[in-house]
C-alpha cells in the first residue's frame, strides 16, 4: 500500500449543507499538519437583538434563526420564557407542540437523508438526477417530506416559521376532522418508511470509527424531545438549568461558530446521540429497523447518523399516530394558559433535528427580555466534526487514498452531521 | 419533453444565499405536490444548499438573505454581472428582515455581547437593492412557495408578474377569520401587502408586516385605532420595525 505523502484539500463552501463552511486539509510528508472545519457564515447577533424585546415577540424572532428547525427554536424560546415566568401549559397544548416538533423532525430528517446525503451514496451531485434514475426513492422522499410539512402546517399554522405556537400554549387548535385525515396518512406512510429501510439495506456507508462522547436529553419514560435532564454516554448527568456546564463554549479564530466540549476535546449531539443515549425508549418498530440496518448503541461511526435519522422518522410517525388518537378522544378547547407577567430567568432545552438546542432568557417585571443566550446543536457538533476530520484524514492517508477520495469522505462527514450552519452563527 | 420534435431550452436558474436563515431557499424544495413539475421547467445550474453543481451560466438568480459583510458585497456584484434577471427573495433580501434589527445597536456592542473580546467581522445590515440593481422583489418571511413558483413560471413563459397591492385584510376576510384586532391583538394586516393568504391572523396571531406596505397604507389611522384599543405607541412601532419593511414610516 502506498502511503499518501502530501495532500492539500480546500473545499470552499461545502455544498448540500445549510449555510457556509470550508474544509481545509494539509498533509506533508505523510503527516497530518491540519484538518480544519471552518464555518465562515456571517453572524446575525440574535442574542444582542433580543435585548429589550417584549417576551411575546421572542419566539417569532428566534424562529428566524433557522429556516429548517424554526419550530424547534420557537419551542425552546417558549420553554425558556414559560420557565422564567412559571407558566404551566395545558396538557393538550403540550401534545400539540410535540406533534409539531415531530412534523419538523420528519421533515428535516427526510430532507437530509434523501435530498442531501443520498446523492453521495448513489454517486451523483444532487437529488435532481435521481428523479430519473431512482424515481421510487425520490417519490418516497417527496411524499414523506410533504406529509411532514402538512403535519407542521396543520398544527403550527406553517412549517417554516410557525405562527400558532405562542406563550402559554397555542393560539389555535387544529380541526379534529383534519387530525383524523392526518392520522390515516401517517399510518399509510409507514409503508414508505419500510421501503426506504429496504433501500438503505443495500447502501454502504463509510466504515469509520472514532470514539466519541454523545450528549442528549435524558429520557425518563419515553424518547425525550422537550425538556428534562441532560445526559452523556461518558456518564455525565446534569439538570436542564446547568446547560452551560454541559456545553462549555469557547472560540477559535478560524471559525465564526463557537466550539463546545464536555468530558473530552469535543462531543456529538443529534439523532445518533439521542439513539445512543435513549435507545431503550424507541418504539418496537424503530428497534426492529435499527437491527435490520445494523445500528446498536453505543455506535461511534458518525456516518451512521443518517441511519439514526431514518429510525427517528419512523419513531416520530408511530408516536404521532398515538398522540393524535389521544387528542381525538379529548376536546381541544383548553390549549392556552392565561399568565401573569413577572420577572425571572429560564432555560429551555429541546431536542431539535440536529441535537439539543438551548435558549436562556432573563426577563424583567415588564415582560421585557434583558439578557439572552442561545446554544445551537451545530455549534456543539462543529468541534466534533473538526476532530473527526483529523482522525478520518489520518486513517485515509495510511490507506493511501487519493485526494479526490479523501475530499469526498470529508464532505460526506460534514454532511453526516447535517449541520445547520446559519443556525450555529445566529 | 419535446414540442414539434424539438427539445425546448430550459431556463437556467441559480439560487444564492447571503446572511439569513435560508428558509426562503428551503421553500423552493417544499410545495411537494408540484415540486417535480416545477423542476422540469428549469435547469438548476447552481443551488449550493441542495446540489454540488456550481454552474456560472444562469439566466435568473434567486437571492435570499441580506448583506452584512464585505465579502458578500463582492459576491452579490458578481452574481449581478452574470444574471439577466436578479430576484430578491424574502424579507431579508427586500427589507433587511429581522436581521436589520441589529442596526439599532452599535456594531462593537453587538459583537461584544455575542463574542466577548473576540474580533468578528460584520457590518450594518443592507438590503440587496442597497448594493446592486434588483429586477424583482418577492417579499415574505418566509416567501410563499406558491408565489415564488408562480412568479418563476411567469418569468419563464413571459407572462405578467403580479404581486397583490391590496392589504392582508382582504385575504383574511375571505377566510372568514375573526379579526384579531377585535380579539385584543396588534395586527398590521390593514397596512401590509397581501399574498400570504393571511397565514398569521388565520393562525390566531397578528400580522407583523413581513410583506411590506400595501398601496396607500394609512399607518396613522391604524395607529390611532390600535391606541384607542389600549395598545402603546411603543408596542405598535416595535412591531412595525420587526422586518424593516416600514422603517420609512416610523424611522
Amino acid at each position: 500500500m502506498i502511503k499518501k505523502t502530501n495532500m492539500k484539500i480546500n473545499v470552499h463552501h461545502v455544498t448540500r449543507v445549510e449555510g457556509h463552511g470550508n474544509i481545509n486539509v494539509t498533509v506533508k510528508d505523510g503527516k497530518l499538519i491540519e484538518a480544519q472545519w471552518a464555518v465562515v457564515e456571517t453572524p446575525r447577533f440574535f442574542e444582542a437583538i433580543l435585548r429589550g424585546k417584549p417576551h411575546e415577540l421572542a419566539p417569532t424572532l428566534t424562529s428566524r434563526i433557522c429556516g429548517i428547525c424554526s419550530i424547534g427554536h420557537t419551542l425552546a424560546s417558549l420553554r425558556a420564557t414559560e420557565r422564567a415566568m412559571d407558566i404551566e401549559i395545558p396538557k393538550n397544548a403540550q401534545s400539540l407542540r410535540l406533534l409539531a416538533k415531530h412534523g419538523e423532525t420528519m421533515q428535516s430528517h427526510a430532507l437530509h437523508v434523501f435530498f442531501l446525503a443520498a446523492p453521495d451514496l448513489l454517486d451523483v451531485n444532487s437529488v435532481i438526477p435521481l428523479i430519473e434514475s431512482h424515481p421510487a426513492v425520490v417519490g418516497i422522499a417527496v411524499r414523506l417530506k410533504g406529509l411532514a410539512n402538512d403535519l407542521c402546517d396543520l398544527v403550527a399554522g406553517r412549517t417554516t416559521h410557525p405562527v400558532s405556537l405562542v406563550v402559554g400554549g397555542l393560539s389555535k387548535a387544529p380541526k379534529k376532522a383534519d387530525l383524523e385525515v392526518m392520522r390515516k396518512r401517517l399510518v399509510d406512510s409507514l409503508d414508505d418508511v419500510a421501503t426506504a429501510v429496504e433501500v438503505f439495506k443495500g447502501l454502504t456507508l463509510p466504515d469509520f470509527v472514532r470514539e466519541t462522547e454523545f450528549v442528549a436529553l435524558k429520557g425518563e419514560d419515553s424518547y425525550p424531545w422537550i425538556g428534562g435532564d441532560l445526559v452523556s454516554t461518558d456518564g455525565v448527568v446534569k439538570p436542564e438549568d446547568d446547560y452551560l456546564a454541559m456545553t462549555n463554549e469557547y472560540k477559535e479564530d478560524f471559525t465564526t461558530s463557537k466550539f463546545t466540549k464536555l468530558s473530552r476535546e469535543s462531543f456529538a449531539a443529534g439523532a445518533l446521540a439521542r439513539f445512543n443515549n435513549n435507545y431503550d425508549f424507541l418504539c418496537d418498530e424503530a428497534k426492529a429497523t435499527s437491527e435490520a440496518l445494523g445500528l446498536a448503541p453505543v455506535n461511534h461511526n458518525p456516518y451512521m447518523n443518517n441511519v439514526a435519522q431514518l429510525i427517528e422518522i419512523q419513531h416520530a410517525i408511530v408516536e404521532s399516530i398515538e398522540m393524535i388518537g389521544e387528542l381525538l378522544d379529548d376536546d381541544l378547547k383548553d390549549i392556552c394558559a392565561e399568565y401573569e407577567v413577572k420577572a425571572g430567568q429560564g432555560v429551555g432545552a429541546v431536542e431539535v433535528p440536529r441535537g439539543i438546542l438551548y435558549h436562556d432568557y432573563t426577563i424583567d417585571d415588564t415582560g421585557t427580555i434583558t439578557k439572552a443566550n442561545c446554544i445551537i446543536p451545530t455549534t456543539q457538533n462543529n468541534a466534533n466534526i473538526h476532530h473527526d476530520m483529523a482522525e478520518l484524514v489520518t486513517q485515509q492517508i495510511e490507506l493511501g487514498k487519493s485526494d479526490e477520495e479523501v475530499t469526498k469522505l470529508c464532505e460526506m462527514l460534514v454532511r453526516a452531521y447535517d449541520p445547520c450552519i446559519s443556525c450555529s452563527v445566529h | 419533453m419535446k414540442y414539434l420534435g424539438i427539445e425546448p431550452q430550459k431556463v437556467r436558474v441559480g439560487v444564492f444565499d447571503f446572511t439569513g436563515c435560508e428558509g426562503c431557499e428551503l421553500q423552493l424544495s417544499n410545495n411537494e405536490g408540484s415540486l417535480l413539475d416545477f423542476l422540469s421547467l428549469l435547469e438548476v445550474v447552481n443551488f449550493r444548499e441542495v446540489s454540488s453543481d456550481e454552474g456560472q451560466d444562469y439566466d435568473i438568480a434567486l437571492v435570499d438573505g441580506n448583506i452584512s459583510r464585505a465579502d458578500e458585497v463582492e459576491r452579490i456584484k458578481e452574481i449581478r454581472s452574470k444574471a439577466n434577471i436578479l430576484v430578491a427573495m424574502g424579507s431579508c433580501a427586500c427589507f433587511g428582515g429581522v436581521n436589520q434589527q441589529k442596526n439599532r445597536f452599535e456594531i462593537d456592542d453587538v459583537v461584544k455581547e455575542v463574542y466577548g473580546e473576540h474580533k468578528v467581522e460584520t457590518e450594518k445590515v443592507k438590503r440587496i437593492a442597497d448594493v446592486v440593481d434588483v429586477d424583482l422583489e418577492i417579499p415574505g418571511c418566509p416567501v410563499s412557495k406558491k408565489e415564488v413558483e408562480r412568479i418563476v413560471v411567469n418569468i419563464v413563459t413571459g407572462a405578467d408578474i403580479k404581486i397583490p397591492k391590496y392589504p392582508v385584510c382582504v385575504e383574511c376576510k375571505q377566510k372568514l377569520n375573526t379579526c384579531v384586532v377585535d380579539l385584543g391583538q396588534i395586527c398590521l394586516g390593514p397596512i401590509t401587502r397581501a399574498g400570504c393568504d393571511a397565514v398569521c391572523p388565520t393562525g390566531g396571531v397578528g400580522c407583523l408586516g413581513c410583506r411590506g406596505p400595501a398601496e396607500d397604507a394609512n399607518f396613522e389611522s391604524l395607529k390611532q385605532i390600535l391606541m384607542e384599543k389600549g395598545h402603546s405607541e411603543a408596542a405598535i412601532v416595535e412591531r412595525m420595525r420587526f422586518y424593516g419593511a416600514f422603517n420609512d414610516m416610523v424611522g
